[in-house]
């Protein structure tokens, strides 16, 4: 399971890298690595750190689709939108999800289990519909097997290996 | 000891190349030997993933196809033990210079490979793409070692001499790019290789930065000699981990062994490293890429001065698609004629598609420009699975066009795509079939577009929104219009939807906003009557758009199963048991849940 304690302090975080504004995007994406998303502390260690505006690291963070601001859920579901996925019916499969999670895009569920995304293209639709979770690519899916994927992370509560 | 090679770019691990990796290593345990288990990258066939080559005792390398864990143990013993070849998922031997395998096809004679001609994608599941070793054994590095022992003008001028243009969308000519690059004055220069392959529906760029690593990185090193560069980035989207992996793993293998980051012949040193991209389409533009590289947002900017004078951090860049680069690399290595010999007269050499939507054999395909798109369809792709009838091809991806049926027979190039409102773009082939509405098409791209706007210029940022809302109105149901004066509002802006797309196209500031009309454009002239359809019928013929459908239930074929009340999500069907059931209307929200459970075939929708 994905560990969401604060294991390593900001500051350790992003040390290795040379305060130069070049490299902020880097940074948000090692501390998004590690905490799961930016949150408003850490954006303003960031802003400490480059001697930059925290609402100039915002603006940045918001301007890019890989950024996140609240905690995702445990197991993170990445339904891909790409146009290949789109003719092969990712819609229908993203409305699978949502009905049986119970949220919208961009939420997550109450218990903090899974969370639900979109994704541009995950560059492989040649399997399509596919899907990302947690990492993972799941590729020439249908409704049941959705369902069925979903049921089994309910109940085992990860994605299996 | 047996070797084996098993295709492990994304898509095959995705269909369970990993767990086939896991039987052989149990297959070699259970029979006390050791195999040796190459993983390569994607052949372009995903179609028949995951796919398994095993090396038989005279040395012919012999290809197997949808290879499941199960299967891999009985292919071993087949062909090591029992030496019997023919097996299902047969696809062919590879040539090796040895007489061939009695009775066992040529994989160049598939019908998939037949017509396809591998010059950028040749390594591409056949090396292992993290080996070196196994990268020079196939020439690799010798069109760099040839580069070096020319001038950076005489290397400039092979690339211009070959004919090869951008391969990432735009078609500039890269060797004029070099040349601007090269006269520019200035001590630092830079080469970035543009991976943040957004376009969705292509994949190209992932399979050769997977599957081939090193061709990439020696096209860059090339450029950087050419133009006078000692640095190179290579902006690669975070969604590829996999291709980041390799590349790391390859540059540092690359300075281990002196090529990176130490003075060589003719005083050329060059440093590579990787830029992660953090998920936004326009950063495919140039402009807005060296943006994001310096840390900010991604946002174009107005051209000149263009990126080769003054590009990131003021400094002379030019900046070449993945495929681009690894076709320099071939170009060096075995001179520009080879490539100019290829393709037509504008457009020389060959392209890489990736071809998916409704297409029986999905996956990546090479061919010469000058091809075309049946040969592509139907001879290589093997046309429309399920007996459906074909109706467009999408090419280009957001920016780019549908083309119908009737233009099927045009020859593949730069420019034949525009004639027929289409484009290159970076190669990606949708296939669609009579299922797909192309009206929802063109509001799924404008859609794509409209969240991917960077915001900076007004027609992209406004006009997109507009046609996007004029879009969404013509596939919504009348129900969500309150009032008499907003139908009419509505239809205003449907008649002005043509013109609306022509403004955005021609007063964005970038290529994206310039092309984000395309697909509606493209679909308006080759599919007007679909748009008919759904504006003045209020019907969409393919039955996708969901606002437009009707669910009914034949009374006399229902037979009271009460199947489709249970499962329906919003209690929408009435009925007794045993008795014909209802769906009202006014709660049903067309998720089709009760045509899929219908065992009498009752539920029909119009």
């Amino acid at each position: 399971m994905e560990t969401q304690s604060h294991t390593k302090p900001v500051g350790d975080v992003i040390a290795k890298y040379p305060r130069a504004r070049e490299n902020l995007i880097s940074i948000l994406q090692e501390v998004q690595e590690e905490y799961g998303y930016l949150s408003r502390e850490s954006i303003n260690h960031i802003s400490e750190y480059l001697g930059l505006p925290s609402s100039k690291i915002f603006g940045v963070a918001t301007f890019y689709n890989q950024f996140r601001m609240n905690a995702p859920g445990r197991i993170q579901i990445a339904m891909c939108r790409g146009t290949a996925c789109h003719v092969k019916g990712s819609l229908n499969l993203l409305d699978t999800c949502r009905q049986l999670l119970g949220i919208e895009v961009g939420q997550t569920t109450k218990d903090g289990l899974f969370s639900l995304e979109t994704v541009a293209c995950l560059g492989c639709c040649s399997i399509a519909p596919a899907m990302m979770v947690n990492g993972k690519f799941f590729g020439r899916l249908d409704k049941k097997r959705v369902e069925y994927l979903i049921d089994t992370w309910k109940a085992t509560g990860r994605v299996e290996e | 000891m047996s070797r084996v090679f098993i295709g492990m770019g994304t898509c095959g691990l995705a269909t369970g190349a990993g767990e086939v990796r896991t039987a052989v290593d149990k297959w070699a345990a259970a029979h006390g030997t050791t195999i040796d288990i190459t993983a390569t990258g994607c052949i372009g066939y995903c179609k028949a993933e995951p796919i398994m080559d095993v090396v038989t005792d005279s040395g012919h390398r012999v290809s197997y196809s949808n290879v499941t864990p199960e299967v891999a143990g009985f292919i071993l013993d087949e062909v090591l033990l029992r030496k019997n070849y023919k097996l299902d998922g047969l696809l062919g031997q590879f040539k090796n210079g040895k007489a061939a395998l009695p009775g066992i096809p040529l994989i160049e004679e598939h019908p998939y490979f037949r017509k396809q001609v591998k010059y950028v994608l040749r390594n591409c599941g056949i090396i292992d793409p993290e080996s070196i070793g196994d990268y020079r054994a196939h020439g690799g590095f010798a069109g760099l070692e040839r580069a070096l022992g020319m001038t950076p003008q005489e290397v400039v001028q092979e690339v211009i001499r070959s004919g090869l243009r951008g391969r990432g969308g735009g078609g500039f000519t890269t060797g004029k790019k070099w040349e601007f690059a090269q006269k520019s004055p200035g001590e630092k220069k830079y080469v970035i290789c543009n991976a943040d392959e957004g376009d969705p529906g292509a994949f190209m760029d992932r399979s050769i930065l997977e599957g081939d690593t090193y061709a990439v990185l020696e096209g860059m090193m090339i450029a950087g000699y050419a133009i006078g560069a000692d640095e190179g980035i290579i902006y690669c989207r975070a969604e590829y981990p996999l291709a980041i992996e390799r590349i790391n793993k390859a540059i540092a293998v690359m300075k281990a062994e002196g090529l990176l980051e130490k003075k060589g012949k003719n005083g050329f040193s060059f440093k590579l490293r990787v830029k992660k991209g953090a998920g936004a389409f326009v950063c495919g533009e140039e402009t807005a890429l060296m943006a994001s590289v310096e840390g900010r947002r991604g946002m174009p900017r107005p051209r000149p001065p263009y990126p080769a004078v003054a590009g990131l951090f003021q400094k002379p860049t030019i900046v070449n698609n993945v495929e681009t680069m690894a076709n320099a690399s071939h170009i060096l290595r075995e001179g520009a004629d080879s490539f100019a010999s290829m393709g037509t007269q504008n457009s020389k050499g060959t392209k890489v598609f990736a071809l998916t939507g409704k297409i029986a054999n999905a996956g990546l395909v090479e061919v010469p420009m000058g091809i075309t798109l049946r040969e592509i369809v139907y001879d290589i792709g093997g046309g429309i699975p399920g007996g459906k009838a074909f109706k467009a091809v999408q090419i280009g991806g957001p920016s780019g066009g549908c083309i119908p049926e009737e233009h099927l027979d045009i020859k593949i190039d730069y420019e034949s795509l525009k004639t027929v409102g289409a484009m290159m773009g970076s190669g990606g082939l949708v296939v669609m079939d009579e299922d797909t509405c192309m009206v929802d098409m063109a509001r799924y791209f404008t859609a794509f577009i409209t969240s991917e706007s960077c915001g900076k210029c007004i027609p992209c940022r406004e006009g997109t929104q507009r046609l996007y809302e004029i879009l969404d109105s013509i596939v919504s149901p009348y129900t969500k219009m309150p009032d008499e004066e907003a139908n009419l509002l509505r239809f205003n802006r449907v008649l002005n939807m043509e013109t609306l797309a022509q403004v955005i196209k021609d007063t964005s500031l970038c290529g994206l906003g310039q092309s984000a009309p395309n697909p509606v454009l493209s679909t308006l002239r080759f599919f007007r009557k679909e748009y008919e359809a759904h504006i003045y019928d209020r019907k969409c013929p393919a039955h996708q758009c969901k606002g437009l459908l009707t669910y009914s239930i034949d009374t006399n074929a229902c037979n009271g199963c009460t199947l489709c009340a249970k499962k329906c999500p919003t209690a929408a069907i009435v009925g007794e048991r045993k008795k014909a059931h209802y769906i009202v209307d006014e709660k049903c929200i067309r998720c089709g849940t009760c045509r899929d459970v219908c065992r009498q075939g009752a539920v029909s929708v119009a």
